[in-house]
């Protein structure tokens, strides 16, 4: 930390007490006040503390914090400290925490909220931006996603030296990506096409079919692919397949791997010797982990929007086990629960539906339309009574998640 | 504009949903429109696209054979056609069908559902024609499809019922505003007019329906910069009592068997009442539902009234 000024080392001292009394009071994880402070006194730190390091950068609509993750664990073969701010803190005091936290990491992998990534690009200058996807999340407050888009658009127009990986299968990623100068492009694989059947160039009906998606009138069209994905086998940009094989389940987070494996060869990790890492990751910030409650093992997942539950609902265990939904609407969730009517539950069908949290009443008339049963619980303890012995899935938004997360203790 | 017609691509359209007959009624011909009625199945559940592309049936007797064909499920089957889900449906617009389907169904009326596509022709035979929420450029889009193809203005005037929400209902009048605020011309079938607003409108609704209608106090959830001015031929759905609306105090409009709206949440899922309204303009009179099957939209009704009435001084 001796190349920050006098200024900054004060800021970042300030910021890392707040941060661990955070910690301690059981308030939070620390990850945003320490940054918060810092930044109240140093207002320029995280372009300082950024200064001199490999920086990556990762955002989309879903998957940041996985991905996040998994591209640190990869990069972890480098045999050097990377910074990272693990705990989905993706604005600008996180970042700040993440970097503080970790003076001498040459490398840092970095979260970011998808509508502030021009300006983090602008704080960090970043060696490679990862794109994940992007869909509807939010509405009540987070911008159109074409705009989003557009804005990553100029960002990268403006910024020639950013190496960008992203996602070829989803077009507003290809299209946002469009203006950069250097693209690793990865199949990744879309699932969720609700918010990409029109073109985001020239708003025509896109066409899909086996090879991807293109725009008949204007011609944009998925860009032919360095990295693909093909079911949980990776090819990696010399044409050699791996058996991806992780820990994390899902189809979503095998996309996330294959971006990370990407960023990882980039720097200079191969495959093989990433790869182990990344099989090593088993939870990211409590989700995914299972926990024992009362003779019962639950297993949290979290979703937040309708793209998320389609990729929660493809991780649930397939021996039919019960499973609690739960859903809330404060601001971070997003006040207005109309998403839950994008969101197919018909493949709950078969299995015991649980139903709970504050806005549990949105959820049970969406079911009944869907014609799937449930029963309403006041608590996820409730939830665990009245389930049999045996596995618990639980998927929840982004404020339950948190609740949940409480109540079960932030072990995990 | 002429449009290329995309093939049918099952494996990005479709998701396997319960098996279930493809729905009758509507011409099955390779061009067939989607139906996502039944089990919502027979195409491909929630996708809005990539589905078999809308040409104009080519059953025996052209466009006007649908209802001939449609007697194959008996002559009494409600259609609904859902307008360009690919360009305007971003707020849980699907709900608003949903609900149309179960609240007919539940009264022994079979249901045909549609879901259309913009490089497809607006079949002139349904009865309830559904038009949901969108960005601005999708919003400009279909304004441009839907006054080239003409459709929509044509079972307007014939008296087919049409619920318009938010920028679809916008798409309605005779202009709206653009990107930057700028005027678009609309399709002109409500007498209103909107433009660009100096806020966005967000957050939860109360309104009163005018008492004409017999329907119980709205609530639902806006989000948007529109401010719609009502001509004399077009009325108030609602008086606001707690939101934007219209932005002059009122909420909504309706003419004939054409309402719009700016509430999503959606609207007829809070509002069943709303919902009865249009399936009564379409099928007549209706018995009511069994208390059972309204328990839990009663429920979720009286805890959205509770939760917003405070915030409105009430």
């Amino acid at each position: 930390m001796g190349k920050l000024p006098i200024r900054a080392r004060v800021a970042t001292t300030l910021g890392d007490a707040a941060g661990k009394v955070s910690r301690l009071t059981g308030r939070g994880d620390g990850s945003v006040i320490g940054g918060v402070v810092g930044l109240r006194v140093a207002p320029d730190l995280l372009r300082q503390l950024a200064a001199g390091r490999q920086i990556v950068l990762v955002t989309g609509t879903n998957g940041k914090t996985t991905t996040t993750r998994l591209v640190a664990a990869g990069l972890g073969a480098l045999g050097q400290e990377v910074a990272s701010n693990a705990f989905g803190a993706n604005m600008e005091s996180g970042l700040v925490s993440a970097l503080s936290g970790a003076p001498d990491a040459p490398y840092a992998v970095l979260e970011v909220d998808e509508r502030y990534l021009p300006m983090m690009m602008k704080e960090t200058s970043p060696r490679v931006v990862v794109l994940l996807n992007l869909s509807r999340d939010q509405m009540d407050r987070a911008a159109e996603i074409w705009l989003v888009a557009r804005r990553w658009r100029e960002a990268f127009a403006g910024t020639p030296e950013c190496w960008v990986v992203a996602n070829a299968d989803d077009p507003l990623i290809a299209w946002a990506a469009g203006t950069a100068r250097h693209v690793t492009w990865v199949a990744a694989g879309q699932r969720w096409h609700e918010d990409s059947w029109c073109c985001p160039e020239c708003g025509s009906h896109l066409q899909r079919d086996e090879l991807g998606w293109r725009c008949g009138e204007c011609g944009l069209s998925r860009p032919s692919a360095r990295w693909v994905l093909d079911s949980d086998t990776v090819i990696d940009s010399d044409g050699v397949g791996h058996t991806l094989d992780l820990a994390l389940p899902g189809r979503a987070n095998r996309s996330n791997a294959v971006m990370a494996l990407a960023v990882a060869r980039f720097f200079g990790a191969d495959v093989d010797q990433a790869l182990p890492r990344l099989r090593s990751v088993t939870s990211v910030a409590g989700r995914y982990t299972t926990v024992e409650r009362r003779g019962r093992k639950l297993r949290l997942l979290l979703a937040k929007n309708p793209a998320g539950w389609l990729e929660a609902f493809d991780v649930l265990e397939p021996d039919g086990r019960p499973v609690l939904l739960a859903v809330n609407a404060q601001g971070p969730d997003g006040r207005d629960t109309s998403w839950l009517w994008d969101v197919d539950y018909r493949v709950l069908r078969g299995r015991p539906v649980l139903i709970t949290a504050e806005r549990r009443l949105d959820l049970a008339v969406r079911l009944e339309a869907d014609e799937v049963p449930f029963d309403v619980v006041n608590s996820i303890d409730a939830a665990v009574d009245l389930v049999p012995p045996g596995g618990l899935d639980v998927i929840a938004n982004y404020t339950a998640f948190q609740q949940i997360r409480t109540t079960l203790g932030r072990t995990t | 504009m002429t449009r290329p017609i995309p093939r049918v691509e099952p494996e990005f359209g479709a998701e396997p949903g319960p098996a279930g007959p493809p729905a009758a009624g509507w011409p099955q011909t390779a061009g067939g429109p989607q139906a996502v009625d039944g089990s919502q199945a027979a195409g491909g559940p929630y996708a809005a696209g990539g589905q078999p592309a809308f040409g104009e049936p080519r059953a025996a007797g052209g466009p006007q054979a649908v209802s001939g064909s449609h007697a194959a499920s008996g002559p009494s089957a409600l259609r609904l056609v859902w307008i360009y889900p690919d360009l305007l449906s971003t707020y849980g617009d699907r709900g608003n069908l949903l609900m149309l389907q179960r609240r007919a169904r539940l009264r022994g009326v079979p249901v045909e559902s549609v879901q259309l596509n913009s490089d497809q022709p607006v079949p002139r035979s349904g009865d309830i024609y559904l038009l949901g929420g969108g960005e601005d450029l999708p919003q400009i889009l279909a304004a441009r499809r839907l006054r080239a193809d003409g459709g929509l203005a044509a079972v307007a005037e014939r008296g087919a019922v049409i619920l318009a929400v938010c920028a679809g209902y916008q798409l309605m009048g005779s202009v709206f505003g653009g990107v930057q605020g700028e005027p678009v011309d609309g399709l002109g079938i409500m007498d209103i007019r909107s433009g660009r607003g100096d806020r966005r409108g967000v957050g939860e609704v109360l309104a009163d329906v005018d008492p004409e209608l017999g329907v119980e106090r709205l609530t639902g959830f806006e989000n948007h910069q529109g401010v719609t001015t009502l001509g004399p031929a077009a009325r108030p759905l609602a008086r606001v009592v707690l939101g934007v609306g219209n932005g002059d105090g009122t909420e909504g409009a309706y003419a004939g068997h054409v309402l719009g709206t700016y509430l999503h949440g959606p609207a007829l899922v809070r509002n069943p009442g709303l919902a009865d309204l249009l399936l009564t303009w379409a099928v007549g009179t209706l018995s009511p539902l069994p208390e059972a099957d309204e328990s839990w939209t009663r429920q979720l009704r009286a805890e959205r009234l509770a939760a917003t009435a405070p915030r409105a001084g009430q």
